[in-house]
């Protein structure tokens, strides 16, 4: 069954998660064509709402898009009467008087996604909330795990970083955890929430986040905008206890681990330069299984199914 | 009577249906037959590919394939999935599935013949021809089906037919393949007017 909107990976059922997982295949099947386009979303509109910067996400989903030969808009926030004072509300009721068919929201405020699909018939996916969720990334790091391993029951993630702001972390750990792949967080202390899903493990030593043998190697970006209290004492430090260093490279390459970032990168904060080149780095593979998924996901949903 | 044959009557209650007639494995072996005579007549030793439309175009033109493989030629064989060129995405409730298409030759300049089980409205083949020029420009293109079954809204013809049904518009021909449903098998169902 079809849904209106796309807001979080927790209220998908594993079906659907299947499903457009599988759906993806035959639209990354087009990059391959001469003419990488197809009509199935021809006179459809298509609208970008970023209250918050992004390029990779944003152009992927304007690729996706166009590639399924909708019309994109960007609403150009930075632009636009938001700047003078119109609310969130009444951009989307001018959007709707518009009659865009598809809404992708980015806002730094968890639930505001949820909040605008309840105002509009058309369908809105949520392309990153505050620190809530981040569902088309979970599906593209999901997709990007299953080209490697088919069946990945089992296989095991180790998610390093700043797991505390993090939505990219919430939506991966949770579609992994429900296609069956293993996760663990390895991060400071003081980034490393506690309480959250069970059956999570927690390390906040990078030797002992290895002893448990992962099959990949997941780094977050280091979110300098979102770090308003000091988490950690410094990037260098941050660098040398969580961060891929050229000796922690050289072990990855031994133990033969895929790695894995969402971009955009720091280097020399999670990365060093000489992962760039590294034989089992999946972060191009993410960027463009973003494009494929996101396809998927706009070729599913349906705008104006009823309310939702 | 059998629990199969009950269910089959059960269905044909329930949806106010009557069969007007069944098409054996025979049959469908001599319309495949009928369209590999005539593919080879028409082009003597000139290389071509079929390319079936999914689903049940792609098992009727492996079947004409494996007939005209014992000859010394050159053939290709492709698998198009249409859905994404569909031309009534409004009218359903949800969008149906998509599956991989499989052209592996290069269709510029080829010469192509496109595999489909049934010919109806002529709207498959409609956007058959838009998945294809997608991957390149061919030399030529021609239409083969197994069965004909009239009722076109669209001007398309078919260069090679298997087997002519008449139908009338709102009867369902129900195709079964033994490599997609197990069993090979037609039967027009006439749905009766309400």
């Amino acid at each position: 069954m079809a849904r209106k909107d796309l807001l979080d990976i927790i209220s998908l059922s594993r079906e659907e998660i299947e499903h457009l997982l599988d759906q993806s295949i035959p639209f990354k099947e087009l990059f391959t064509r001469s003419v990488k386009k197809v009509p199935a979303l021809k006179g459809k509109s298509v609208l970008t709402l970023f209250y918050e910067p992004s390029t990779r996400t944003h152009s992927s989903f304007e690729v996706a898009a166009k590639r399924l030969s909708a019309d994109v808009t960007n609403f150009d926030v930075a632009q636009s009467s938001i700047t003078k004072g119109e609310s969130v509300r009444e951009t989307v009721e001018t959007l709707q008087a518009m009659r865009t068919d598809y809404i992708i929201v980015r806002h730094s405020r968890s639930g505001l996604p949820s909040m605008i699909a309840r105002q509009t018939k058309a369908s809105v996916i949520n392309a990153g909330d505050g620190s809530h969720a981040h569902p088309t990334q979970a599906l593209l790091d999901a997709f990007t795990i299953k080209e490697k391993f088919p069946d990945p029951t089992g296989k095991r993630v180790l998610i390093i970083g700043d797991i505390l702001h993090s939505r990219v972390a919430r939506s991966t750990s949770t579609i992994l955890k429900k296609i069956g792949v293993d996760v663990a967080f390895l991060g400071p202390g003081s980034l490393v929430p506690m309480t959250g899903p069970e059956g999570i493990r927690r390390f906040t030593d990078y030797k002992e986040a290895m002893a448990w043998k992962p099959d990949f190697v997941y780094l977050l970006r280091v979110q300098m905008e979102r770090q308003d209290a000091q988490f950690f004492p410094s990037l260098r430090e941050y660098h040398r206890l969580y961060g891929i260093t050229d000796a922690r490279l050289a072990d990855i390459r031994d133990r033969g681990l895929y790695l894995m970032h969402p971009g955009p990168v720091n280097r020399g904060v999670e990365l060093c330069d000489a992962v760039m080149d590294y034989e089992r780095s999946l972060i191009n593979d993410q960027v463009e299984n973003g494009i494929a998924v996101r396809m998927a996901v706009l070729y599913w949903l349906k705008p104006g199914n009823g309310a939702e | 009577m059998g629990s199969n044959a009950a269910a089959i009557l059960a269905f044909l209650i329930l949806t106010n249906t009557f069969m007007k007639r069944t098409l054996t494995a025979e049959d469908i072996a001599a319309g495949v037959e009928r369209l590999a005579v005539a593919i080879r007549e028409k082009n003597p030793d000139q290389p071509i590919a079929l390319v079936g439309i999914r689903s049940r175009g792609d098992e009727v033109a492996e079947r004409v394939l494996t007939l005209l493989s014992s000859e010394d030629r050159e053939l290709s064989f492709g698998v198009l999935d249409i859905s994404l060129y569909r031309d009534d995405f409004e009218h359903l409730r949800e969008n149906p599935s998509i599956q991989e298409s499989q052209i592996s030759f290069p269709v510029e300049g080829a010469h192509i013949i496109l595999v489909d089980d049934v010919l109806f409205t002529g709207r498959t083949i409609r956007a058959a021809l838009d998945a294809l020029s997608d991957y390149g420009r061919p030399a030529k293109v021609e239409l083969a089906v197994l069965i004909d079954r009239g009722h076109r809204e669209m001007p398309i013809q078919p260069d090679y037919v298997g087997i002519v049904l008449d139908t009338c518009r709102l009867d369902h021909v129900l195709v079964s393949l033994e490599g997609t449903d197990g069993m090979d098998q037609i039967q027009v169902v006439e749905k009766e007017k309400p």
